[in-house]
């Protein structure tokens, strides 16, 4: 009997270990043409795994505090073996996880995969998507450089424009009225703390309402499969799911590597609370969409201030979102066509504000 | 009975939290009045932002000769505006937002005028402090 399998015997006699992968060997993943789009979700969730790894070693020699923290991360670049890697695979693996995200949020919305009974499914990915453009905010700041200085002074005035709690809600995440070092320790705290023990809890829930309802497939292709069972085609999710999906993973972590060591990611120049914005300044690409649209709106729309009312739309489009399933057919047959509509619009007008953002003066 | 006791028990924890989470307000010393700059320091058409109590200010010095102060943080989204030469107007970088010499909002996003602040030179020091209200 080999070592591991010795290791096996014990785990089994203790925990019943072969119960406990038992649902793994039974899981099953639907197979057809759209089923590389399962891949994504997998993908995001290892460039999570990417992210607290590298974050634990930027950790070693990150100091927060407005005199330190520019300089921490200098050290970081400068003096620490590798330590532009680390910093850059950070960087690199936070943009591709959002990317990611996105993806994976519209691949479910156009396959219409959030349909009875993956509706908590659904509302728990979009508030990880909501955690994870968290993320990106607090953990821009955290270089202390010009760029994140302004996108935070922004970011949370937007926040303030929010009527009756807007600017309690600026107060607590400023830490202050203004922008200061008391910010960056606060954004410390909750890029390092808050937000990962929060996106752990939700990403179990997510991965276990995935196991718990299976693997969704397009309604066209359902109501065929449910009329002729024997044109159902599967694989088993273990091991043969499983390791194409290590092998995308692979892919991820190879693209990853190369954009951090041939594209290092900036630090830019330090922060002055007492200087003006520098010309050209613009939010990272994921919120170039809200930005473009904040700078499109005028300054009075009727009687309401043109930022306010650009604030309420995306809080109310937020909220939708959330809780589109709920607007959808239960029968297969019957899908909403407004819902496949709204998709197109949004993603449409996300990329076209965004390129219009990344090419306006 | 019991019911109450808990909420009783979890307002009692909760609150003191909640305090806790609101930062004390920062006492804002000695920014009625700041020395923006000196006679000298700034040509004709152009500007420099000074520290004004815990906010930045913009003092300008206009191609006639004038100074002219204002706060420098943007009415928009509070980001922090420049003087721009080639314009002789007000600039956000942030939204585009656009002001004149008095700090009135021409164009772009920003929904009201910048702050203006009284200006008075005093041997080589140039004073700004708050305008008084009229």
């Amino acid at each position: 009997m080999s070592f591991l399998q010795k290791v096996r015997n014990w785990l089994d006699e203790r925990l019943e270990w072969d119960d406990l992968i038992e649902p793994l060997r039974q899981k099953t993943v639907p197979l057809h043409r759209l089923s590389y789009w399962y891949f994504l979700g997998g993908i995001t969730l290892f460039l999570f795994v990417i992210q607290v790894l590298t974050g634990i070693l930027l950790l070693l020699y990150y100091r927060p505090g407005a005199n330190e923290a520019f300089e921490s991360v200098q050290y970081i670049m400068t003096q620490v073996q590798f330590g532009w890697l680390i910093r850059s695979i950070h960087s690199w693996s936070a943009n591709l996880m959002i990317f990611t995200a996105f993806a994976h949020m519209f691949s479910v919305l156009f396959l219409k995969a959030y349909r009875k009974p993956r509706e908590l499914t659904w509302v728990t990915g979009v508030i990880l998507l909501f955690l994870v453009m968290g993320f990106g905010f607090s953990g821009y700041l955290l270089p202390w450089n010009t760029l994140a200085f302004f996108a935070t002074k922004v970011g949370t005035e937007i926040t303030g424009q929010v009527p009756l709690f807007g600017k309690p809600l600026m107060i607590f995440l400023r830490g202050g009225e203004e922008v200061t070092g008391a910010t960056l320790i606060r954004f410390f705290g909750f890029h390092v703390a808050v937000l990962p023990g929060l996106a752990t809890l939700l990403i179990l829930a997510h991965v276990l309402l995935v196991q718990r309802t299976g693997m969704s497939v397009p309604p066209k292709l359902e109501m065929g499969w449910k009329a002729n069972p024997g044109a159902k085609r599967e694989m088993k999710f273990f091991p043969n799911f499983m390791l194409r999906e290590l092998m995308a993973w692979y892919v991820a972590l190879g693209m990853l590597g190369a954009l951090a060591a041939l594209f290092p990611w900036n630090l830019g120049v330090k922060a002055d609370p007492f200087s003006s914005a520098p010309a050209g300044i613009k939010p990272e690409w994921y919120f170039l969409f809200m930005f473009q649209t904040l700078k499109l709106i005028p300054a009075k729309v009727g009687f309401v201030d043109g930022e306010v009312l650009g604030v309420l739309l995306f809080g109310i489009v937020g909220m939708v979102w959330l809780v589109l399933p709920f607007f959808e057919s239960d029968d297969p047959s019957r899908t909403k066509p407004w819902i496949s509509g709204l998709a197109v619009f949004a993603l449409t007008y996300m990329a076209g504000m965004t390129l219009y953002g990344y090419w306006a003066k | 009975m019991l019911g109450g006791g808990f909420v009783a028990t979890a307002i009692a924890f909760v609150y003191p939290v909640l305090r806790y989470l609101i930062p004390p307000k920062a006492s804002d010393l000695g920014s009625d009045a700041v020395v923006a700059g000196h006679i000298g320091e700034l040509k004709p058409n152009s500007g420099k932002i000074f520290r004004f109590g815990s906010r930045p200010g913009l003092l300008i010095r206009t191609a006639s000769g004038d100074y002219r102060a204002m706060s420098a943080t943007c009415t928009h989204l509070s980001c922090t505006v420049q003087y721009r030469q080639d314009l002789h107007e007000i600039w956000c970088a942030c939204h585009n937002g656009m002001y004149d010499l008095n700090g009135r909002n021409i164009s772009g996003p920003p929904p009201r005028p910048l702050e203006s602040f009284e200006v008075q030179v005093r041997g080589e020091d140039i004073f700004v402090r708050r305008a008084r209200e009229s």
